[in-house]
């Protein structure tokens, strides 16, 4: 039986990533995306036709990462113009800084909109409570997945509270559909202030897939302030912990 | 007279007028009889809307001659209502309730006739969320204890409502329809091909795979079309490679659970490798963008192959580490051995799928009985099924499955050599005018059914989809009955089923 246990300890070694601030995704990573501009539009019309959440303009050629969810199929119908990389450190603190243009090689994030008090009292430890409105799971599994073992977000006093009494901010996942609408309302008014907001997936940005569905209520998002912007279908841990990292940066 | 057209799992679209058109009594009184049989159940059973009422279409399986036998009826609902089918085989009980919320069609002596999900298109706006008639009992020595819509952990929304005397649960109710989008909706609102897709992914997201394949097998029935035996192939390797995925994070979740920390790390570890395997193979963790319909935008290739078969031979021998000390460690099997119980007979009655109706040593596995894809080629997969129904079976299952599957993956890909070029995915193949399809496809969860029923011109005009957890929700209600309320934890996780997958 010991046996068994020090088998186990032994096959496994260390596994967290030892440095949260330097990694490297797989090259077949979606991330960030580039664009280009040919005189020639059609491929990019052709995109834009096909995006199932109309992400992509084409003149000028844009491409809405709050709405994108990363299927790829883009990038196969005008690689010319479009192309993914593994960058994940997407995160934004302006909801049109999603938003990306022809020539730009990072993402936006403009630490001019982060509210001073943030880094004051969250630098050393942030406590976040989760709510799902309509998350279709893999968002909440990867959210779950920042905490254990390989990503070991703990280490920075970064975790998630069963209660909103105890958490320092909310992070959304989910187009808030109209049966959690109440709910997560409730949920954030219990959160003492100051708090942060973070949405979280591309679908919690936009709406996604159900941005016209008459079952959702987003209505949420135009009365609170949102503090972090994150896009990804669902949204890589990677990326989570990256833009909570240069959230609470001091300045 | 002919009451069901038969057909299976591997045949193509069935045009609408070759579907039996029959009076609802001569269907109620086949299916009183014919399902006390447990060889049959019912995975279908929706109304869709025609000129002047509904029309009713209903799916049974038949798992001993892999048959699939489809009926339809348009009754005089308003004036007389249905004898309801639930009052006999509870198995109806969420059907049912559908139709009654959707159209508002009475069911007579539906035991249960509550709302079901909360659809935003509900006949009885008066009935919301909030108003969820839970059942009660009258009693000094009774408490209820209420869990949810949010609950503790990061998961999605739920309610649960305990009746309990002391410690002990008599009843548990579980209200859902927090997490309705109004999928199925969006299905047929915009014809767009990929972006169907993407709303099959994302019906539960953990299942990612498996509603994507389910999708693109009745499109391609849709379009009449096969695909070539190496891309069922590559699906199946996805597929497998899903199930492995959250059969480990399971078991890792029962572990977390009772306090057991090493398999909780060990399996969080290994689940970790299991899905950036899918990730190195596709670009996402969850195997999004992975299936596509008549094609793929990510084939295999020598090296990727390579990749695989590496991680999963690595992943299958540090899993059996865990699953060979889980087997003698005794703190743990005195939590699982012998609590939360479904007896196989229970369990076929509420018409029980998948990894669950296995542990309660039921045979349901699309895999075996209705086999599609590379399962219905040179595959003879004999489902992992175990007896005494409780949540150590239900681990169980899980674990001998997880060892299975990367058996299947290792054979599928050792004697691969991609040949040919797999053509990219076709969005537009012309579907099949005025018919319907369906397609069955075993889930790590269990049975997934897509149906869709297309119009004059060949666009899906219904659109209906039915998660394995459907059926399973009952289940778990019924697992936890007489058990104490700290076990409650250790049984949800044993069944772990999807909360948007139902509410779609």
């Amino acid at each position: 039986m010991i046996f068994g246990k020090a088998k186990i300890l032994r096959s496994h070694g260390w596994q967290y990533i030892p440095d949260l601030k330097n990694v490297t995704l797989t090259e077949e990573f979606r991330g960030f995306p580039i664009l280009t501009d040919t005189t020639d539009k059609s491929d990019v019309e052709r995109a834009a036709a096909i995006c199932p959440t109309g992400a992509i303009t084409t003149s000028p050629l844009t491409l809405d990462m709050g709405k994108c969810l990363f299927c790829g199929e883009c990038a196969k119908c005008a690689p010319k113009n479009i192309r993914f990389t593994n960058n994940y450190r997407m995160a934004a603190t302006k909801r049109e800084d999603l938003v990306v243009k022809v020539g730009q090689t990072e993402p936006t994030f403009d630490r001019s909109a982060i509210r001073p008090e943030i880094a004051k009292f969250f630098g050393k430890a942030l406590q976040l409570r989760e709510v799902s409105a309509a998350g279709d799971a893999s968002i909440e599994m990867e959210l779950g997945a920042t905490g254990n073992v390989n990503f070991d977000f703990g280490r920075y006093g970064v975790g998630f509270t069963a209660s909103p009494r105890h958490a320092d901010g909310l992070v959304l996942t989910g187009p808030i559909s109209r049966n959690m609408a109440e709910a997560l309302d409730i949920c954030y008014n219990a959160i003492a202030e100051p708090k942060i907001l973070v949405v979280c997936g591309s679908e919690a940005v936009s709406g996604g897939l159900y941005s016209d569905s008459p079952a959702v209520d987003r209505s949420f998002l135009d009365r609170y302030r949102v503090d972090l912007w994150l896009p990804g279908a669902p949204t890589h841990p990677m990326c989570f912990i990256d833009g909570i990292m240069r959230l609470r940066e001091k300045k | 007279m002919r009451l069901y057209h038969i057909t299976t799992n591997t045949a193509s679209s069935v045009a609408l007028a070759d579907i039996p058109v029959v009076e609802y009594v001569d269907l109620y009184n086949d299916l009183k009889e014919r399902l006390a049989d447990s060889r049959y159940h019912v995975a279908h059973y929706f109304a869709q809307e025609i000129e002047n009422g509904l029309k009713f279409y209903i799916i049974i399986l038949d798992d001993t001659r892999s048959e699939v036998l489809i009926s339809s009826f348009e009754p005089d609902y308003y004036t007389r209502g249905l004898a309801s089918l639930t009052a006999i085989h509870p198995q109806f009980h969420p059907f049912e309730r559908e139709i009654h919320e959707l159209y508002g069609v009475p069911f007579d002596q539906h035991p249960w006739l509550k709302p079901l999900r909360f659809s935003h298109d509900r006949r009885d706006k008066q009935s919301t969320m909030d108003s969820y008639p839970f059942y009660s009992i009258e009693g000094d020595e009774l408490h209820e204890v209420n869990v949810g819509p949010i609950h503790a952990g990061i998961i999605e929304p739920g309610a649960f409502r305990f009746i309990c005397n002391g410690e002990q649960v008599l009843h548990l109710e579980i209200a859902l329809g927090y997490q309705h989008r109004g999928v199925e909706g969006e299905m047929v609102r915009n014809q767009n091909r990929l972006r169907q897709t993407l709303i099959a992914e994302s019906v539960a997201g953990d299942t990612a795979i498996g509603h994507a394949t389910a999708y693109a097998e009745l499109i391609e029935k849709l379009a009449g079309k096969t695909i070539s035996s190496d891309l069922k192939r590559e699906r199946t390797v996805a597929i497998e490679l899903e199930r492995i995925a959250m059969h480990i994070a399971d078991t890792g979740a029962l572990a977390t659970d009772i306090g057991f920390q090493l398999y909780q790390v060990a399996c969080e570890a290994l689940r970790t490798m299991t899905i950036n395997t899918t990730q190195a193979w596709c670009g996402n963790r969850f195997g999004k963008s992975m299936i596509r319909p008549l094609g793929t935008n990510h084939p295999l290739t020598v090296e990727k192959i390579e990749m695989i078969r590496n991680n999963v031979r690595e992943i299958r021998r540090r899993y059996n580490e865990v699953r060979c000390d889980i087997l003698e460690a005794p703190t743990l099997l005195a939590r699982f051995e012998q609590c939360g119980l479904v007896p196989t007979a229970e369990m076929a009655s509420i018409g029980g799928v998948g990894m669950a109706a296995r542990s309660s040593n039921l045979r349901r596995d699309i895999r075996a009985t209705h086999p599609s894809g590379y399962y219905a080629e040179e595959f003879k997969h004999e489902p992992v099924m175990k007896s005494h129904g409780d949540v150590m079976s239900r681990l169980q299952t899980r674990m001998d499955e997880v060892l299975q599957s990367a058996d299947y993956v290792e054979r599928l890909l050792s004697t691969y050599t991609p040949s040919e070029k797999l053509p990219a995915p076709d969005y537009n193949a012309p579907l099949a005018p005025d018919s319907l399809s369906f397609s069955l496809v075993e889930g790590w969860r269990g049975e997934i059914c897509h149906v869709a029923v297309t119009d004059s011109e060949g666009n899906i005009a219904k659109y209906k989809i039915k998660d394995p957890s459907l059926h399973n929700w009952l289940g778990l209600a019924i697992a936890v009955r007489s058990e104490g309320i700290s076990d409650f934890p250790i049984n949800n996780k044993s069944f772990n089923l999807s909360y948007c997958g139902h509410d779609l």
